[in-house]
């Protein structure tokens, strides 16, 4: 994967934070990559999806890998990794892959891991280059119902079904988390039907399970609704009666 | 004073109905050291005190215990104490019963001890295997109330670590289900010897307690050998030894008074006002240890569990920022306040060329009774008290506009090697490290790993805050707020510290960030 005409690679960056306890083990280093073949009705940063209204201030860059590592090098200490998020990274697979590699390759670096928070909807083939260069995913399930997936994302979820099992099969998978919002995916029946699917994946998964919080959310009618911190837990309940789950819920 | 300023004195503190009976006895005796006359000074030092450029921590005129003292506990273990008439224990409950005595015999500034030992190796011999962790629970549970209740003072300090073991994780344990203000603690964290899962137990009690306090091992053995500990609040200092008094300079103040070039500061001002704190500094130690006769006299050197050639005396600073900020000011580099300490890479250097300028003074300047400093003064970033009022603490980032956390400890970081009796820079984190209490861990080693001495934080949800270094429950603030009385003699502090710097309004550090992370 080299750069394409001898232009040096670049990716489009949203943003990058140095210190996060949010987005996998540890402190990591986190790179939101702009763009996401997605339009979730619950996205936090719509910013990020092509054609919706920018935020002040908001100023997406093509950065080339050097200029990433330039603001990871900083931070390394104090991290034990660096994570691709978004957007949805995996729509930049070839700067993913030069970027992962580029720090693999540099001996200050060398010891952060490498993992990528991802909607899942990618091709296997995109899992498969990337797996010698990261350490795990964190792969969010929308919903099993298609219908319903559909609904939140306006895009099917085969792909996203696909890339949990070949993620669990590459030794990759590190969590899946479960977006829950009152009305729309906690259906009991569907929600033990979803712990059924992924206990046959994993029975010991790692699962995060997140309450959609309005906050930030884009205005949608009719109002998109929290769940309590009660019919989460209930969530969480109805998920271990299935199988030992290892559930955080947030 | 005027002995009618000292009936006056004596009536109001009598009379007060915000202090307990043991709290009136502990400020009478503290007031009637402020009628002695005061160690004599020459007349500039005597002014600069008066004017609190230089500032005696309001010790009393007549010292007569040394400020900080650290008794070798694991000493006194082995050959009892002949004073108190306490042979050597010989199992878990004796020793527990030995310390307690112990401790209500070990004088300091504050009247209670600010050092209980180090406690993992004081009680190793006499935690077999025989002991269960459950026997070891509830035993030390039961020590612990003891100290709480009878040493109410939240710089009463012990120490623990640099390496694991039963006792250290039973002392946790207690913490997290007793959430008491003291004892304050100290994990002695050392990057090659102390596991990730023993840091990972200490960052779980201070969600729970705002306990421990981490300090860097190696930077310490460095300075102090390996036989040191931290007491009080931040202040490190060698076992058998300790400090004999703290002074410290206001560089604010020094800055105020200055008014002109950066150079003519370091080469003439600051040198001015680090030698008037030297003299008062000499002058106090002299008054304690010729005057008082305190090392002649008191038991603890009697029976070698203090030496005086372990001890020194500790010389503060505290107003950088605002120093700083002044001379980036005075040479119109300011950038109308943009270019400030913590906030602007020039602001920053100057800072540290401050502290090096007066860490270069201070190691110049000859001390007497200092052995335990190498013949000199340690310096220390002096972390304020409650009278402080539109100054910032040691070389801290003023409260409320500390940087994010990694330009923070970039900030800091690059001086605390300088200062061997301690330095602290509190950080605030918010609540979603709750469920990822590794990532304080890999923070704590990046300090580390970057220079950092100390390092000590908050969770912004805790019950418990950090006032200068020492902890209170924010409940018991707002108990002397409402009803006056309460049981920690520290809490009255906090209540005047509170009021003064709006600590409760820390910058909280997102670690994480949230909106990103749902999509």
């Amino acid at each position: 994967m080299s750069a394409t005409l001898g232009r040096p690679l670049k990716g489009f960056v949203a943003d990058t934070i140095s210190f996060s306890n949010v987005d996998g083990p540890g402190n990591r280093f986190v790179v939101f990559l702009q763009g996401c073949n997605f339009d979730c009705v619950a996205c936090h940063n719509p910013q990020t999806i092509p054609g919706h209204q920018p935020l002040e201030g908001f100023d997406p860059h093509h950065l080339g890998v050097d200029d990433l590592l330039e603001r990871i090098r900083p931070a390394a200490p104090f991290v034990r990794g660096i994570t691709a998020s978004g957007g949805e990274a995996t729509q930049q697979p070839t700067f993913l892959h030069a970027l992962f590699a580029a720090v693999k390759a540099e001996p200050a670096l060398a010891h952060l891991t490498c993992f990528v928070d991802s909607n899942g909807a990618t091709e296997q083939g995109v899992w498969d280059d990337l797996a010698p260069v990261m350490d795990g995913a964190m792969i969010d399930l929308k919903c099993l119902d298609p219908d319903i997936h559909h609904q939140m994302t306006g895009q099917p979820n085969g792909e996203v079904l696909a890339s949990i099992g070949h993620l669990q099969r590459l030794g990759l998978l590190y969590e899946v988390r479960l977006l829950i919002m009152a009305g729309v995916n906690d259906d009991p029946g569907l929600v033990r039907r979803t712990a059924e699917w992924l206990a046959a994946v994993n029975p010991e998964m790692r699962i995060k399970l997140i309450g959609f919080r309005a906050h930030g959310a884009r205005p949608h009618d009719p109002p998109l609704v929290e769940p309590t911190p009660e019919a989460l837990l209930t969530v969480a309940d109805l998920l271990r009666q299935v199988a030992d789950f290892n559930i955080c819920v947030v | 004073m005027e002995i009618t300023e000292l009936i006056v004195r004596a009536q109001e503190l009598v009379q007060d109905g915000t202090l307990a009976y043991d709290q009136k006895v502990r400020r009478l005796a503290a007031l009637a050291t402020e009628a002695v006359p005061y160690p004599a000074l020459s007349g500039a030092c005597a002014q600069a005190l008066e004017k609190r450029v230089i500032c005696d921590m309001y010790e009393g005129n007549a010292p007569y215990t040394a400020r900080y003292i650290l008794p070798d506990y694991e000493l006194a273990i082995r050959q009892g104490l002949s004073y108190l008439e306490m042979p050597p224990p010989t199992d878990l409950d004796g020793a527990l019963a030995f310390l307690q005595v112990m401790y209500a015999y070990v004088p300091s500034v504050t009247t209670y001890p600010v050092y209980l030992g180090d406690l993992d190796k004081v009680l190793a011999p006499f935690v077999t295997d025989e002991i269960t962790d459950e026997q070891l629970d509830t035993k030390l549970r039961r020590f612990w109330i003891g100290i709480d209740r009878m040493l109410p003072d939240a710089f009463v300090h012990l120490d623990l670590g640099p390496h694991d073991s039963r006792i250290t994780r039973s002392i946790f344990r207690v913490e997290r289900s007793l959430r008491q203000a003291v004892p304050n603690i100290t994990l002695k964290v050392d990057p090659e010897i102390t596991p990730d899962d023993l840091i990972e137990d200490a960052v779980r009690t201070v969600f729970e307690t705002g306990k421990p306090h981490f300090v860097n091992h190696p930077m310490m053995v460095n300075d102090h050998g390996e036989h040191y500990a931290s007491v009080s609040c931040y202040n490190s200092l060698k076992i058998g030894g300790g400090s004999h008094t703290l002074v410290r300079l206001n560089l604010k103040e020094v800055a105020l008074l200055h008014g002109g070039s950066v150079d003519e500061f370091l080469t003439a001002t600051l040198p001015r006002y680090v030698e008037l704190t030297a003299e008062l500094a000499e002058a106090r130690i002299r008054s304690l240890v010729e005057g008082q006769h305190f090392f002649d006299t008191h038991w603890l050197a009697a029976e070698g569990l203090i030496d005086i050639d372990r001890f020194s005396a500790m010389f503060g600073i505290f107003g950088l920022a605002e120093c700083v900020n002044l001379l980036m000011a005075y040479e119109g580099r300011d950038r109308d306040g943009e270019a400030r300490y913590g906030h602007d890479a020039d602001a920053n250097l100057l800072a540290i060329q401050v502290v090096e300028r007066v860490a270069e003074l201070v190691a110049a300047r000859p001390m007497p009774y200092c052995e335990g400093g190498g013949g000199h003064c340690y310096l220390h970033s002096q972390s304020g008290i409650d009278l402080d009022q539109d100054v910032t603490a040691g070389t801290r980032i003023p409260v409320g506009d500390e940087p994010g956390l990694l330009e923070h400890i970039a900030t800091c970081a690059p001086h605390h090697h300088l200062f061997a009796s301690g330095v602290s820079d509190i950080f605030h984190v918010d609540e979603t490290v709750l469920r990822n209490p590794e990532a304080m861990v890999d923070i704590i080693r990046g300090g580390f790993a970057s220079g950092m001495r100390d390092f000590t934080f908050n969770l912004d949800s805790n019950e418990f805050i950090r006032i200068t270094g020492y902890l209170v429950r924010k409940s018991d603030l707002v108990t002397i707020a409402e009803c006056g009385v309460v049981r920690h003699t520290s809490d009255h502090l906090a209540a005047g510290a509170e009021n003064s710097f709006h600590l409760t309004q820390r910058a909280v550090k997102r670690i994480g960030c949230n909106e990103r992370d749902a999509r």
